[in-house]
């Protein structure tokens, strides 16, 4: 029995939590069939099959794939569920949104976000906003698994996997997609910038955010924040690092203005380097910072600008 | 248009978790407890809908021990009308907790079950979608707004890339996020009030669920602790650290 992973793209590339995804699946043994479903997708598949250990790609070219909407894609995935003992996608949001409706459809158990392959049927997950971690054992025919990107290496190049064609199984019509705001940016995606920097609260406004911005661009670093600034408007959603926003665990994470919440902590601690500027010294981020300024953060920002 | 709330009595938010020293699981003796807090947000829906009057009825379920009584409580101060509770002292997966809500639709018929996106105990983020697909509706998860009218709801959903607007038929499954609405606080008043709304009692057996685990625990553990590191007096020292020290900037 082999692995089937479902891609995430944009048509033209695999995203790169995908490729992480990859390495998980490839971890666990069998074979390994990436899953490209889209409208006018023929550039994410031939970059599919570009990577390194993927056996097939399965190209599921139209329209009614075209916004990866959970009911159609979960159609498709049931319908080529016979032939494989595990599937895999990216805890994106869209792989959260579609891939326990395939495992209920299959009347299958779901493992979320996991972290480690211990065995073929073993494996690590955080609980409890991360403060804890389970390790599990899979019993069900089938595993059904949403992998956190942030804990594999990406898979490499170099591969030269067959592209099968599938015949698609439509969309009966129960939702529709109507349309998307999406945050433009020429910075790096926040999930696999190797820098990052967070404001909090403490920024005050979302025009301060300049301030930070500047920063990003001289490091070629992504700003993500804390639920306090989205909530308060500063920034988008999407900006949301933690518990129940994105995980990020870049070489540098520099929180600005941020107290250290659990939540915030989940989405960063993972971070190799942690550096927290915020003017409470008792601040929990310090906790886990290792390097910490105690300090204006309106006064520090332009400072490190300046510097770099 | 009636509507279906399933409200999980968790850790709360605040409380910082120990695991068990066998490592067994989460130490919750003596630990406070509360609603979920995606759970208040979509009592807090359904009960403005209810104020808006597009909704008829809201009914708040929950599934666990004789205390989510308490959570059910909760629901209805701050405006559900009534509760179920599926009594049962197991630990449920949530494929099984998806299949006792869909006996619960199955018997209530709502036009919408608004659930919140995820447990913060158990991090799975998986009820929602699993009811979605055991009765065949479609599903607007990560909800930060809804729009129903006639036959149909529209859904702003919370993405990896920013929001995206989708168009359900009813009925149908939402699940809520973060920026949906902010949950009021239970008067007094209502506090007295809801302790009359009727709770029916229920077991698994009822709606002939076998809810024994397919997922074996092996052991929960603390995770890696990081170490707090050390104070830089000035940026200028900060960046020196980074570069020379840590090596992350060149
Ligand atoms: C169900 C649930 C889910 C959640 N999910 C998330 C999540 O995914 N991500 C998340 O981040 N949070 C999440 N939270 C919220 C979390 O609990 C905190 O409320 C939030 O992280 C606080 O954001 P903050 O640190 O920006 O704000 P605050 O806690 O208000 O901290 C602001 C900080 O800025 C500092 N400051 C102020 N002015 C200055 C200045 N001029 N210079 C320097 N420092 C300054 C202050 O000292 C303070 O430490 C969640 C909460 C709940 C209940
Ligand atoms: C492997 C494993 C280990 C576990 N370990 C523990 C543990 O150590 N401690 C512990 O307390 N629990 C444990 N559980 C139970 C677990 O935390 C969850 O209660 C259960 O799996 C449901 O997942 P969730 O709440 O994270 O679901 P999610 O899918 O994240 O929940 C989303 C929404 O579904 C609805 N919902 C979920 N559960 C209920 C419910 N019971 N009643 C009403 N509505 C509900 C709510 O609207 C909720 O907001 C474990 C479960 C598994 C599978």
């Amino acid at each position: 029995m082999n692995t089937l992973v479902i891609a995430e793209h944009d048509n033209q590339t695999i995203a790169d939590a995908t490729k992480k995804a990859l390495s998980a699946a490839i971890a666990l043994g069998n074979d390994v069939h990436l899953l490209v479903a889209g409208e006018n997708c023929a550039d994410a598949v031939a970059d599919a099959a570009k990577i390194d250990g993927v056996a097939k790609v399965l190209k599921a070219d139209d329209a009614a794939f075209a916004k990866l909407l959970a009911e159609p894609l979960a159609d498709l995935v049931v319908s080529l569920a016979e032939s494989y003992s595990a599937i895999i996608t990216a805890a994106t949001t869209n792989g959260k949104n579609f891939m326990p409706r395939i495992a209920a459809l299959l009347d299958m158990p779901q493992l979320s976000d996991i972290t480690a392959v211990i065995d073929a049927d073993t494996f690590e997950r955080p609980i409890y906003a991360g403060n804890a971690i389970q390790t599990v054992k899979v019993s069900s025919a089938k595993k059904i698994m949403t992998v956190r990107a942030t804990a594999f290496p990406i898979a490499g190049e170099g591969g030269s996997a067959t592209i099968e064609n599938l015949t698609s199984t439509g969309d009966k019509g129960i939702s529709e997609y109507i349309g998307e705001e999406l945050t433009v940016s020429d910075r790096p995606e926040l999930t696999s910038a190797k820098i990052v920097i967070s404001g909090g609260r403490g920024m005050q406004s979302g025009d301060n955010f300049t301030i930070l911005e500047s920063v990003a661009d001289k490091l070629g670093a992504a700003v993500g924040a804390s639920r306090a600034a989205v909530d308060a408007g500063f920034v988008p959603n999407d900006y949301q690092v933690g518990q129940t926003g994105k995980v990020v665990a870049p070489e540098l994470y520099i929180a600005v203005g941020i107290s250290g919440a659990i939540q915030h902590l989940a989405g960063m601690k993972d971070s190799k380097v942690i550096v927290a500027i915020n003017k409470d010294e008792e601040a929990p981020i310090f906790q886990v910072a290792d390097y910490g300024l105690v300090a204006d953060l309106f006064n520090a920002v332009p400072e490190l600008d300046s510097a770099l | 248009m009636k509507i279906l709330v399933p409200v999980k009595r968790v850790v709360d938010y605040n409380v910082k978790i120990r695991v068990k020293p066998d490592q067994t699981g989460v130490d919750l003796a003596n630990v406070k407890m509360s609603m979920n807090p995606f759970c208040e947000i979509a009592v807090e829906e359904a009960v403005r809908l209810q104020e808006a009057g597009t909704a008829t009825e809201v009914i708040a379920v929950s599934i666990g021990p004789a205390q989510s009584q308490e959570t059910i409580r909760t629901a209805l101060a701050m405006g559900a009308d009534r509760g179920i509770l599926i009594q049962t002292d197991a630990e449920v997966e949530p494929l099984a907790i998806a299949k006792l809500l869909k006996g619960v639709v199955e018997a209530e018929s709502p036009d919408l079950v608004i659930l919140g996106k995820q447990a913060i105990d158990g991090d799975n983020n998986q009820t929602g979608q699993m009811l979605a697909a055991l009765m065949g509706w479609p599903q607007g998860t990560f909800a930060s707004e809804i729009k129903p009218e006639a036959g149909h709801i529209g859904v702003t959903r919370e993405i990896d890339g920013g929001l995206q607007t989708i168009k359900l038929n009813l009925p149908a499954i939402v699940t809520t996020d973060l920026r949906l609405n902010e949950p009021r606080y239970a008067s007094l008043p209502n506090i007295m009030k809801a302790k009359k709304k009727p709770i029916d009692e229920k077991t698994p057996e009822d709606f002939g669920v076998d809810v024994t685990p397919q997922i074996e625990i092996i052991k929960v553990a603390e995770p890696p602790v990081r170490e707090a590191g050390v104070k830089v007096e000035t940026v200028e020292e900060l960046v020196d650290k980074l570069k020379n020290e840590a090596g992350v900037l060149s």
